[in-house]
């Protein structure tokens, strides 16, 4: 187990290496830079602001400078958002992000998973049909028709719930909801193969004809089976959430790490880019090495072809 | 063990005829997959024969008739430019559709010749091309997309290589899981012994072994793909105007969604309808491709 | 199995039904606002700085003329110059030499008084070479200002036009007689700075610190920074030292920068904000229809328009520039696509900015358009133009034009449009290289005088960016400029205006008006040209429906 751990985060390094590499050279390979504006700056101004920023080293050494710095854990200033910190910034919002995802993933729990288990437990019923059926519906409805509807039937008409921002706790429940939905469709989904397919296992038929309680087998056996594959599908869906959330972000106008990016990436603010890129892909390293981890231990067979 | 002998010279391509025949006959009595190809086949024939029954173009304006409701003359109604919706759904679902067919092709292209390769070379060679796709797992891959859109201009071209590329990870592991078995099996050792060269031994005896699976992927990668063009329209990463595809459409209905109810109606059962039939094809095809794997 | 059921099943419940039951009390924003006279105003977008010697934006005014005052205030209802941190001023005989007193209970935040040497520092700091400061050409009408600017000289070498007499008087010397001279003084650029807090965070000469941050800011106008949480809120508070504190009836103004105008409208209709930026177009009918009492149209200082690039083909032409100026029916745009009420656009100067009026350069003429065009193919010998390439940065708003213009091109001159969104940045810089054939464009006026939009046409501006160049344009604004008399200026602008109708470098294409929603609580708010409203003069009174 140790061996295991210690060589995923020695590959983790040069992942991240080439990631944040790549990154660099991707952004400023674009056409366009962080000071240009629709009221034309005169040239000595914008040679100025860029040699505050060190935009005016040769690319190479200002690679070099980024990567010394980012050793240090030092990832900048902001360019756009003059006298903050890029570290300030995902400091601000990634917390945001991680309880819209974390609600969403519960959400998806505490739906997706007793729908899925119980689909499976009445194969071939209405239990089975409907909410797998309302389960794809979910899957084939994007976000930004969805959180609309919320909003419009919650919001507007209804007047119940916020229609935006992030200031109380009764702001968590239309963006969780709208983002949750989704992924406890997958979830019911995931969770009724898994137990199928467990259940027709020959240990579980044994368990059965030892006399074990339906209940113990469906707790022992079955649900172990049953969670593997949601498991194996959270690590990515998680990751999934946290960095695809910026249309809930969008929509319910949440100062999430999403928003950040794209609004960075959209201003060429590198330095922010550069920071939530390696920020994400940090997030992702990590908790794939989780998801293994778990799935090691629900699954012993897995464990052997490590 | 006795059965997976059994089963691989079964899959040699010389039984070959009968798998398909079984797998065909599987794949018909799944009513809802049937259904669900039935379907799709309508909503492609409507995206690409639909315009031919409109007396109106996709771009074409009329400022007089704005905000329209389905009526005789506009069937699905018009937009906020009084362009007509039918005519601009069924072009939408000519680009979707496209987009999806599109990127999916690229990332099976990649994805299965990496694995097959990675599969069959085995050995370091293997191992390091398989360490790379866990590296490029660590990618934050939605984020990069957007990063590519949005730095490098919105070609139609880019749009479906970008999207393309996202998604044949997957693909590579699930060919190099499946080569890895096949290269174990008698009818492959018998075609060295042969003296048959690996390019022949890959594409002649391998590949073809690998269609359920490549199939079955295929189709549950565009409804994902379809999905990640729409949340891209949403950015306004997506298509250019005037041309549209469904999410653009759903996008700019869902604004006014108060208003002009239809605008997002007919796009978005139309988009809905289409990853609705892919899963279910997919996973029809899944199960009648995959002996294993558990009937419903 | 059903134990798991019914207990995950009871816990969704119980939690959705507390919610609403939580939320079903709660009293909106707006509602809660008459008691706590807090104003929530949408900014539409978060402000780059709020150093008002480095903002270049709307969102940033609307912050910093809350938390800062110029020597002058605005009127809140013409925008005309009002005593601000000076109580009074005189102008010398020559018109070149503006001497303000400041008032003596003028003071910063923390209780230290306004004085004449805070706005020599102020000026200088934004003039330094290193701040990088765009704006900072505004100050260049005060004499030597811009041999300063440029780094010519140093500061005591360049002997800039700007003296403290003594703590409360400021003589400020003009390089030419400036008639808007005063109207300029609204513009943040000439805003003061707290001379001890930019030096404490060694931010006289560079960029990037945190002395805007809340806790450090130090203004001197009548709201004081209480929080900045970046794309979320930025909160605003009453500052008791503010010499006009007892007018000022709002207790508090929280700014909300929220990007998209559906998200603003769905926070206005549940009562969150009480004024929005802007109204999508497409909702405006709508909104006109449902909520007339909501939706205000109100004349706005700018001008959209394209930019021909007169140095390539086929807009090289004089021609084909004039076909497709004449050929776009500019009230049908307005009427059908834009629907809020906005003036088509004859010439490029708003009408009656500052007093002037400019007579229409042309109109609508696709027989004469179609006429100027098949002259053109004839000459060159062509049966039909090339395609050719509009770019516009992404927005709806553009696209819907464009596909209009498009459409419009094409049915009057038979000529194809290929339409190019670009990313802001990408657009930009396309645009400042030159590397474009139609683009579009729109300008915003900095003050209320029609100079602030013609001198974009002047050779090499900066902003020209068309190529276009011409020597008695040059010298009719240059005069323009000098002149005193406000007859002669006009006569001036016009001839500016006459020559660019008869070279059309650009096309305009309509005058600005500015669409938003205003909840009827909203008091003391007025329409004004540059969408100015002094908060001080704001305050929440009326019924709130529920």
């Amino acid at each position: 187990m140790k061996n295991f751990f210690i060589s995923r985060l020695l590959q983790a390094i040069p992942t991240l290496f080439v990631i944040a590499t790549l990154t660099f050279f991707m952004t400023r390979f674009a056409p366009g830079g962080p000071f240009d504006s629709d009221k034309a700056i005169p040239e000595e101004i914008k040679i100025k602001l860029q040699s505050h920023f060190g935009l005016n080293l040769p690319l190479f050494d200002q690679y070099l400078l980024y990567m010394k710095n980012l050793l240090a854990g030092d990832l900048g200033p902001s360019f756009k958002y003059v006298g903050w910190d890029v570290s300030e910034l995902i400091q601000l919002a990634f917390p945001v992000s991680l309880s819209l995802g974390v609600s969403a993933l519960l959400i998806a729990l505490l739906i997706g998973l007793p729908a899925g288990m119980l689909a499976a437990l009445r194969k071939n019923t209405w239990w089975d049909y409907l909410p797998m059926g309302i389960a794809m519906v979910g899957i084939c409805l994007p976000s930004f028709v969805l959180g609309p509807i919320l909003i419009m039937v919650f919001a507007t008409k209804l007047k119940l719930l916020p229609a935006l921002g992030w200031y109380s706790w009764t702001d968590l429940i239309l963006p969780s909801l709208t983002l949750g939905l989704f992924y406890a469709a997958y979830v019911a989904r995931l969770t009724r193969a898994g137990m199928l397919e467990t259940l027709k296992q020959d240990y579980v038929r044994t368990a059965r004809a030892k006399g074990a309680s339906p209940g113990r087998v469906l707790v022992k056996h079955a649900m172990r089976g049953g969670l593997l594959p949601v498991v194996t599908y959270l690590g990515p869906a998680f990751a999934g959430l946290v960095s695809g959330s910026f249309i809930i972000e969008s929509i319910f106008f949440i100062p999430g790490l999403g928003k950040f990016f794209v609004t960075a990436a959209f201003n060429r603010d590198y330095t922010v880019v550069l920071g939530t890129v390696l920020f994400y892909a940090t997030l992702i390293i990590i908790l794939n090495l989780l998801v293994d981890f778990l799935q090691a231990w629900l699954d012993p067979k897995a464990r052997e072809q490590r | 063990m006795a059965g997976s002998e059994s089963e691989g010279a079964a899959m040699s391509t010389k039984a070959g005829a009968s798998l398909t025949r079984d797998a065909w006959i599987r794949l018909r009595s799944n009513r809802m997959a049937l259904v669900s190809l039935i379907l799709l086949a309508l909503v492609v024939a409507f995206s690409f024969i639909g315009p031919l029954f409109c007396e109106y173009q996709y771009d074409e304006q009329n400022l007089d008739e704005q905000f329209l409701g389905p009526s005789k003359q506009h069937w699905f109604g018009t937009d906020s430019l009084g362009r007509d919706l039918f005519a601009r759904t069924s072009y939408g679902g000519r680009i979707s559709l496209a987009v999806g067919l599109l990127a999916t092709s690229v990332s099976l292209l990649i994805g299965v010749t990496y694995g097959m390769v990675a599969g069959y070379v085995g050995g370091k060679t293997d191992a390091f091309l398989m360490r790379m796709v866990d590296i490029l797992y660590s990618l934050p891959f939605t984020i990069f997309v957007i990063l590519l859109m949005v730095l490098f201009g919105r070609n139609f071209l880019l749009l479906f290589l970008a999207i393309g590329a996202v998604e044949w990870l997957t693909m590579a592991r699930i060919t190099r899981a499946q080569t890895l078995n096949l290269k174990r099996a008698e009818f492959i050792e018998s075609a060295r012994a042969l003296g048959f060269s690996h390019a022949r031994i890959l594409f002649h005896h391998i590949l073809p072994n690998l269609l359920g699976p490549i199939i079955v992927y295929a189709t549950l990668t565009v409804p994902a793909v379809m999905l990640l063009e729409a949340a891209l329209s949403f950015l306004g990463l997506g298509v250019q105007a005037p041309m549209a595809s469904w999410g653009s459409l759903i996008k700019e209905g869902a604004e006014k969604m108060d208003i002009a109810p239809w605008l997002i109606l007919f796009p978005g059962l139309f988009f809905c309808l289409s990853l609705f039939c892919l899963n279910f094809i997919g996973d029809g095809l899944r199960d009648a491709l995959d002996p294993k794997s558990s009937k419903d | 199995m059903h134990f798991i059921r019914k207990k995950s099943f009871h816990f969704a419940c119980g939690l959705l039904t507390f919610g609403f039951l939580a939320s079903c009390t709660a009293p909106s924003n707006v509602e809660k606002a008459l008691d706590e006279q807090i104003l929530h105003f949408g900014l539409g977008a978060e402000p780059q700085h709020l150093d008002p010697h480095l903002a270049t934006s709307v969102a940033a005014h609307n912050i910093l003329s809350a938390l800062l005052e110029g020597l002058v205030g605005e009127d809140p209802k013409t925008l005309k110059p009002v005593p601000g941190a000076a109580e009074s001023w005189k102008i010398s005989e020559d018109k070149k030499t503006y001497t303000f007193y400041l008032r003596k209970n003028a003071k910063w935040h923390n209780g230290d008084p306004v004085t004449a040497q805070d706005f020599v520092y102020s000026y200088r700091r934004i003039l330094t070479p290193s701040l990088g400061a765009q704006y900072a050409s505004m100050l260049h009408v005060l004499k030597n200002a811009k041999s300063y600017h440029s780094g010519e000289k140093t500061w005591k070498e360049a002997n800039v036009g700007v003296q403290a007499i003594d703590e409360r008087t400021l003589e400020l010397v003009l390089e030419n007689q400036t008639p808007y001279f005063l109207e300029l003084l609204n513009h943040y650029s000439w805003f003061p700075v707290h001379p001890p807090t930019i030096e404490k965070f060694g931010a006289s000469e560079k960029m990037g610190t945190p002395w805007t941050k809340p806790g450090n800011f130090v203004g001197n106008g009548p709201f004081s920074l209480r929080e900045h949480r970046i794309n979320s809120v930025i909160e605003v508070r009453a500052n008791p030292h503010y010499w006009d504190a007892n007018l000022t009836q709002l207790s508090g103004i929280r700014f909300y920068p929220i990007e998209t105008a559906d998200t603003e409208e769905r926070a206005f209709r549940t009562g969150f904000l009480h004024v929005t930026q802007s109204v999508s177009s497409d909702r405006i009918e709508y909104l006109q229809n449902k909520h007339p009492e909501w939706i205000h149209f109100e004349p706005y200082l700018g001008t959209y328009y394209y930019r021909f690039n007169v140095k390539a083909p086929p807009f090289d032409d004089l021609r084909v520039r004039k076909a497709l100026s004449l050929s776009v029916n500019r009230k049908l745009l307005v009427e059908k696509v834009l629907k809020g009420g906005q003036l088509p656009a004859y010439c490029f100067t708003p009408p009656d900015t500052g007093g002037f009026t400019a007579s229409d350069g042309f109109g609508y003429d696709p027989d004469q358009a179609k006429k100027l065009l098949n002259a053109y193919l004839k000459d060159h010998g062509l049966t039909k133009l090339p395609p050719i390439e509009l770019n516009y940065n992404t927005s709806e708003g553009h696209k819907k034009v464009a596909e209009a213009l498009q459409a419009m091109w094409k049915k009057a001159l038979g000529i194809e449009i290929q339409l190019l969104n670009m990313e802001w940045k990408v657009f930009l810089s396309t645009i400042s290289k030159g590397d474009y054939s139609l683009a579009r464009a729109g300008w915003i006026g900095d003050y209320v005088d029609a100079n602030t939009f013609l001198h974009l046409w002047r050779s090499g501006d900066g902003n020209n960016l068309t190529g276009w160049s011409n020597k008695e344009y040059d010298q009719a604004l240059t005069q323009a400029e000098r002149a005193l008399n406000p007859k002669d200026r006009f006569t001036h602008f016009q001839k500016c205006e006459e020559l660019l109708a008869s070279e059309m470098p650009i096309l305009p294409l309509y005058f600005y008006v500015h669409v938003s929603l205003r909840h009827p609580s909203v008091q003391g708010w007025y329409p004004t040209l540059l969408d100015h409203h002094p908060y001080k003069y704001v305050y929440l009174k009326g019924e709130v429906a529920k």
